[in-house]
């Protein structure tokens, strides 16, 4: 009992704090919608000539969400070194409550900010002629919340071991290119050298990815044009992130654990 | 069974020893102060006992839990206000409260009662739902200090509670502590580096270097000292050393430019001085001894002799700023 209300206590300061930042709020808006108006307007006439039969934009789409969910979650992953730097974390580490508990409220504030902007990617895909049913918007939802807290678990671990903010945003910067790249947002990860595809193999953007294409091509494009595209069965890519999520929290916990 | 036992409490961070072996034990309801200047070894004592900092070696027991093996018993029992500020300035002053208290698992309808209980005792109960950014230095101290009591720990840690604050501040939040004393009972342990505050507590330890170097009430340690203190200034000190040293076989310490001695009548001892010694005296003043005097008595050094390193003047600027 007191573990679940750790966990929602944590999660509940994050939103509050998410919240009275109105800049945090505007950007939650305004990426999306950024986002779509370049890909869709611009990457739609140059490069719509691609030959993985299907359309670029609808191709692209689980890219964009993807990356617009890492960019949040590991945005809002940072207020742990905030809160180290401006001293709160102690008033957290030195409560008599379970640093587990503790570490699945930070992961869960972020992956509720971050899905709360992935869901606004959704409800504007219509305005760049991506088609989604009705019928898989549970399914994708499902995928959101889970890539996004396989990144902010993974997040949290990276803020657990760094002590300023600096060097917080310099780390996640310098992975969210690689990261992105390698994840089969752009291109198809079928036919590429072994070195990127056995990256590909640890990156959760590519798992998240994977399942989103899937999810949203499955009743679109004829299954041999999606068996090219797809990398791992569905079930896969799902039992990937949540084993994912528990490394990275559980790596997160022996980091504070060590350290204070 | 007394409420703080500390045993060969040791720390050491890469072969360098900050706790060395201190031993010392707190009855419950007293006010305990921990004295010492700046690197000594007070917050880092404080961070083992609230269990937040791992031990090298010794043992010690709060509310008789062990600190090595009951740390959330220990961690329920204790109240701790750090030395650098720990509210999240992006919340209500009550918003802090019900974080902390839902953490401590303080049922709601109690911590209604309880809130405003701590928030009268401070005097913050009608700025509760202000943001803490908008408050000033004493008001966050004071808000750290409610937040501490509201889980009613059996101790409370104070780590110098008073730093950065005006005289005036200061003078107010010491009426706070010594009303947590009388009204609540409460164990409080502090630490300070200012000696007038060192005479508010019941027991002092005097801590330099990692070490534990006098340990008793103010006016043990006072009375420590052979009787008063004569102080003097010369043209000629290091001729006036020599001679005091050799007539009178005194220990002659230096402290702000002034040579000390400690006699035991003071009065009586003023007359000679003046009729035997040959070498001029510009200046004389006689006075009864402070826990300054202990402290230089016992180390050779006044507490704040030292000026503050950079990394100590930094972190007091972050502080400052933090508060304001
Ligand atoms: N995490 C750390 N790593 C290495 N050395 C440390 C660490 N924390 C403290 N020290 C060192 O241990 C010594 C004692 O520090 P501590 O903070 O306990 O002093 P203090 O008595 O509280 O001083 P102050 O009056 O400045 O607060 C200092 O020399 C300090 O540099
Ligand atoms: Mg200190």
């Amino acid at each position: 009992m007191q573990f679940i209300q750790t966990i929602y206590t944590i999660w509940q300061r994050e939103i509050i704090r998410y919240w009275r930042d109105k800049t945090r709020i505007v950007s939650t808006f305004f990426m999306p919608l950024m986002f779509l108006v370049i890909f869709g307007a611009g990457l739609n006439e140059t490069l719509a000539t691609g030959n993985f039969g299907v359309d670029f934009t609808q191709f692209m789409y689980p890219g964009i969400i993807a990356m617009s969910i890492m960019n949040i979650a590991f945005f809002s992953t940072i207020s742990t070194v905030w809160d180290r730097e401006f001293g709160f974390l102690k008033e957290i580490l030195v409560a008599p409550v379970s640093r587990v508990a503790v570490a699945f409220g930070k992961t869960l504030g972020a992956t509720t900010i971050a899905s709360i902007q992935a869901i606004i990617l959704l409800i504007l895909a219509p305005l760049i002629g991506v088609t989604i049913h009705i019928a898989i918007i549970p399914q994708l939802i499902l995928f959101m919340l889970l890539l996004a807290f396989a990144i902010s678990g993974m997040g949290l671990l990276i803020s657990s071991l760094m002590k300023t903010t600096e060097s917080f945003g310099m780390v996640t910067q310098i992975l969210i290119f690689p990261m992105f790249f390698i994840s089969g947002a752009f291109f198809p990860l079928t036919s590429v050298p072994s070195w990127m595809s056995v990256l590909s193999y640890i990156n959760p953007l590519t798992y998240g990815v994977d399942a989103i294409r899937q999810i949203i091509l499955g009743n679109q494009v004829a299954s041999n044009i999606l068996n090219n595209l797809s990398l791992h069965p569905i079930s896969v890519d799902a039992l990937f992130l949540v084993a994912f999520s528990a490394v990275m929290v559980s790596a997160a916990v022996f980091a504070f654990n060590k350290r204070a | 069974m007394n409420i703080i036992r500390v045993e060969n409490l040791t720390k050491q961070f890469n072969g360098f020893t900050a706790v060395d072996h201190i031993n010392f034990e707190v009855k419950k309801g007293e006010i305990f102060g921990f004295l010492g200047p700046n690197g000594a070894g007070k917050s880092t004592t404080i961070n083992m006992l609230s269990t937040i900092l791992p031990v090298t070696d010794g043992e010690a027991f709060i509310n008789n839990f062990s600190i090595l093996s009951q740390r959330d018993d220990v961690r329920k029992s204790i109240g701790l206000v750090f030395q650098d500020p720990s509210l999240d300035d992006r919340l209500t002053a009550e918003e802090n409260l019900r974080f902390h208290a839902k953490l401590y698992g303080v049922p709601s309808d109690e911590f209604q009662k309880r809130k405003q209980e701590v928030l009268k005792l401070v005097d913050l109960w009608d700025r509760q739902n202000d943001i803490v950014k908008n408050f000033s230095g004493g008001m966050k101290r004071r808000l750290e200090i409610a937040r501490g009591l509201l889980h009613y720990p059996a101790v409370l840690f104070l780590d110098e509670p008073t730093i950065g604050l005006d005289p005036q501040t200061r003078a107010h939040l010491w009426d706070y502590i010594l009303r947590l004393k009388r009204e609540k009972e409460m164990t409080i342990f502090m630490t300070t580096h200012y000696m007038n505050e060192a005479e508010y507590c019941d027991h002092i330890a005097i801590i330099d270097h990692g070490k534990i170097v006098a340990l008793g009430t103010p006016r043990e340690l006072k009375k420590q000292i052979g009787g008063d203190i004569i102080s003097m200034t010369s043209n000629q000190k290091a001729e006036l050393k020599k001679e005091i040293e050799k007539r009178y076989k005194k220990d002659v310490k230096e402290k702000d430019g002034f040579l000390q001695i400690e006699v035991e009548d003071g009065e009586k001892f003023l007359p000679r001085l003046f009729n035997e010694l040959t070498v001029e005296i510009d200046s004389i003043e006689l006075r009864k001894p402070t826990l300054d005097d202990v402290f230089l008595s016992l180390t050779g050094r006044a507490i704040r002799e030292e000026e503050p390193s950079d990394k100590e003047r930094m972190r007091q600027r972050m502080r400052m700023r933090r508060r304001n």
